[in-house]
């Protein structure tokens, strides 16, 4: 069971990265609007104004 | 050409743009694209001359006919507005956000965040549309924001500057920052509890004392980051109460915290004892996440007080040398003159020094008539100037004006409400101390009795009442139920205005848009039917609310054309059909310039409003205005007084007109005040709160103080947006009958909090019980532990709080 000595440690890093990874994107605003981005994504189909203008 | 459209039966062909039918005399056969209106042919061509005509091919974009106001938005040039609401920011670029009104759906995102690609000079727009805010980025030296303004009311989306930003800013900080703490502090309160597992599990095998050491040391290093990040805000809050010498129900949590965290840690470095990390940490994050549920509640009624901004126009004409400048309503100062032409609301509090109109202000007074308003006399900001083009010198602008003072009046009033204390918070917190306590009394007496189990039963005894059932039960059944009042048109705040509302007490209700209509309708007429066109053909020369309600009465009368009609302001109508000279207005208007032979004068009820007419100097017909009852008002508030509510009128509008009112309801007179102001509602309230908890329900401006102040206020469907900010709850089906499901469903909803609060503390009693006695150890408690929020989570899910209505 020496294994734990490095396991654990090794588990709380992830948790470390994971939990950064969240304050991080919480900060940058990710998840201040849930509803616009899944909006937005379905209408991506054409890039911009009609290319036969 | 498309075939379709060569057909000779062309009836059925729909607008390109707007899709509603196109007339048949309208269809141009050989045309690709055909338009009901030149409206549509205009917003049409410029759709698909920016090339976006892929908004044709969205099919949920709305099928509404867009309207334009024609603004043009001179004052996003203007450089007061730019000094209020834009800032510069890297690449000499300018950014502001933009309140844009009708968003709705994924269209409107691709239309609007398609401005940078038709617009040069435009470099970003962002659409959020739950909040239907757009951040917009543009190159002053290429474009100007009046220029992006007037593309996106081309559009269809008018425009207004958003002007809580800064208040907005520190807002989402503080989203921010609790989602962060939740985030922290859950992914902490796992790994402690598995940590903790392995030390439960490790009391029944020989585990390696070494071992459990090196857990207990590893549960203690992930427990510091909890108290010290997420936790800190119970401490601050807590040390913030005991300065001001109060007590709040962070006191005792913050104190169950830190006990078990020092008593924790120093049994950790002693190595004896048990260690209470898994309950702190978990406490921490259950409490965190059933207080975000109810700020996010909040949050969004929050976003509502933005809308306040809306009640005074943004944009005022100011007067400089004879000519005409749009400037932002915020820049004016006392002593400018302006210009408010008919059917615009007045930007300022000020004095009219040309011109004679009628201003309609039922948004301050809640009268249900416009009055005349002549020079010299006092209008205010956010009334509607109804009759014609006046101008105004201002006295006072922004939050100096009646309006503004108001809206201070209710934030202020709102701040003042004693708040609700949550039941499970307030009962949390002593639980927690209780437990520490009962958990040190069992490892004493136990040591005393058998020291081998002491720590074991004290260890169970923490574990098997772990709060979570109890931090849960409010915020769950609450969240719970006001989902689905939401559902049923009813949209509630958060657990105090529940609490409040289950408890029969003191109602008030307004007048005018509450119990009533909130419009004029024509209630009595007598006179000779034939006089009916030429009245209708009168009145389409005003816009007086009169004449709109003479024409809902009669719709399907002719209409014929009136010749030499001439409008006196505060008077009524005169002119000419088919050669006989008409007359039509208040009585003595028509009375001055025609004789009453039959009376007709005197036949109209006292409570209504009077208008005569007169055909050829004889008065030949009355017509008799009021505000109707709303058809469903006499059973709401009969239902309301059976659940024992005692019911009384709060009005603005004339005492005279409110007895009539209340008779017919059934309201004791005593209990019907007329001629309230806003600030008499206010004191009204204030008065009674000292007899009890007050309700009132309203639907306008000069309702908001008093329903900001109320134990509960209510906003009505078709309200003010500023009674809406104020309102705890608003009901967004129209009628009263909502308030009647309203009042059971909180009755309800404390029910099952209660029962919910019953259980999960039951639960740990007879848990705690057991553990005291020694006859369960910690692994069985670990076991039991969950069952109890599981038991409360299903409770509240099930729960019959609020019936969703068909």
């Amino acid at each position: 069971m020496t294994i734990l000595f490095i396991l654990v440690p090794v588990a709380l890093g992830v948790v470390l990265i994971s939990v950064g990874a969240f304050v991080w994107a919480t900060r940058k605003g990710q998840f201040d609007d849930l509803e616009t981005p899944a909006l937005r994504v379905l209408r991506d189909d054409t890039e911009g104004p009609d290319q036969t203008r | 050409m498309s075939p379709a459209l060569a057909d000779p039966a062309l009836i059925g062909v729909d607008c390109t743009h707007c899709g509603l039918p196109v007339l048949p005399g309208d269809v141009a056969p050989d045309a690709d694209h055909q338009f009901c209106c030149s409206g549509c042919r205009t917003a049409w061509a410029l759709i698909s001359a920016s090339g976006l005509s892929a908004y044709y091919a969205a099919e949920d974009r709305r099928r509404t006919p867009v309207r334009h106001s024609g603004r043009r938005y001179d004052e996003f040039d203007h450089p007061a507005f730019h000094r209020l609401y834009v800032q510069a920011i890297a690449g000499g670029l300018l950014e502001t956000e933009l309140y844009l009104d009708g968003v709705h759906c994924a269209s409107c995102v691709w239309l609007v965040e398609q401005v940078p690609l038709v617009i040069p000079g435009a470099v970003r727009a962002e659409l959020n549309v739950p909040r239907s805010l757009a951040r917009v980025q543009w190159d002053p030296a290429q474009t100007s924001l009046a220029a992006i303004a007037r593309f996106l009311e081309q559009l269809g989306y008018p425009s207004h500057p958003f002007r809580g930003g800064r208040a907005d800013q520190r807002r989402r900080a503080e989203d921010r920052a609790m989602l962060v703490r939740i985030g922290v502090a859950g992914a902490i309160a796992i790994n402690v509890m598995t940590v903790a597992l392995a030390l439960y599990a490790g009391w029944f095998g020989a585990m390696d004392p070494g071992y459990v050491r090196y857990f207990r040391w590893i549960s203690l290093g992930l427990t510091v980051p909890a108290i010290v990040w997420p936790g800190r805000v119970f401490f601050a809050s807590a040390w913030g109460a005991l300065r001001a010498r109060r007590i709040h129900m962070d006191v005792p949590i913050a104190i169950a915290l830190g006990a078990g965290f020092i008593r924790g840690a120093a049994n950790t470095v002693t190595d004896t004892g048990p260690v209470y990390f898994d309950g702190v940490v978990t406490l921490i994050f259950l409490l965190l996440v059933g207080r975000y549920l109810q700020q996010r509640a909040q949050r969004a009624a929050a976003d509502s007080a933005e809308l306040l901004h809306g009640l005074t126009p943004s944009t005022a004409r100011l007067v400089v040398a004879e000519a005409i400048q749009e400037v932002p309503s915020e820049s004016l100062v006392p002593g400018a003159v302006i210009e408010v032409r008919a059917g615009d609301s007045i930007p300022s509090d000020g004095r009219i020094v040309v011109g004679r109109s009628t201003v309609d202000r039922s948004l301050l007074t809640g009268e249900s008539m416009p009055v005349p308003a002549e020079p010299g006399d006092l209008v205010y900001a956010g009334t509607l100037n109804t009759g014609a083009t006046i101008r105004v010198q201002v006295t006072e602008s922004g939050e100096a004006t009646r309006l503004g003072r108001l809206l201070l009046e209710l934030e202020a009033s709102m701040g003042r409400r004693a708040p609700v204390v949550n039941t499970a918070d307030r009962l949390a917190g002593w639980f927690v101390a209780a437990v520490l306590l009962l958990a040190g009394l069992t490892y004493v007496v136990w040591l005393r009795i058998d020291p081998a189990v002491a720590l074991d039963n004290a260890i169970a005894l923490l574990i098997v009442t772990c709060p979570c059932a109890l931090a849960l039960a409010t915020p769950l059944t609450v969240t719970v139920a006001v989902g689905r009042a939401a559902k049923s048109g009813i949209l509630i705040r958060g657990a105090d205005a529940l609490e409040v509302l289950a408890r029969p007490a003191t109602m008030l209700l307004d007048k005018t848009g509450t119990l009533t209509e909130g419009r004029l309708q024509l209630m009595t007429w007598r006179g000779d039917e034939a006089l009916k066109p030429a009245i209708l053909a009168l009145e389409a020369h005003s816009n007086h609310p009169v004449a709109r309600a003479f024409e809902a009465a009669w719709p399907a009368e002719p209409r014929p054309v009136a010749t030499a009609a001439r409008q006196t302001l505060g008077g009524g109508l005169t002119g000419s059909v088919d050669g006989v000279d008409f007359a039509v207005g208040a009585p003595a208007f028509v009375l001055a310039q025609a004789l009453d032979p039959d009376n007709l004068g005197q036949s109209v009820p006292a409570h209504l409003t009077p208008v005569l007419v007169a055909a050829a100097g004889i008065v030949r017909g009355a017509a008799g205005f009021g505000d109707p009852i709303r058809p469903d008002t006499t059973a709401a508030l009969a239902s309301l007084r059976r659940l024992g509510w005692r019911i009384g009128i709060l009005s603005g509008d004339a005492q005279g007109v409110v007895d009539v009112v209340a008779e017919s309801l059934g309201v004791p007179a005593a209990e019907a005040r007329g001629g309230a102001t806003p600030e008499a509602k206010l004191a009204e309230v204030e008065r009674q709160l000292a007899h009890g908890a007050v309700v009132m329900v309203g639907d306008g401006v000069n309702d908001a103080p008093a329903i900001g102040r109320a134990s509960v206020g209510i906003g009505v469907r078709g309200g003010a947006e500023a009674c809406l900010a104020a309102a705890d709850v608003f009901l967004a089906r129209s009628g009263l009958t909502p308030l009647v499901a309203l009042m059971a469903g909180s009755e309800r909803t404390l029910r099952v909090i209660r029962r919910n609060i019953a259980i999960s503390v039951g639960y740990n009693l007879i848990g705690a019980g057991l553990a005291v006695t020694g006859v369960i150890n910690p692994l069985i408690a670990a076991i039991m532990m969950p069952v109890s929020s599981v038991t409360v989570v299903l409770m509240a899910w099930r729960s019959e709080t609020f019936r969703t209505e068909p």
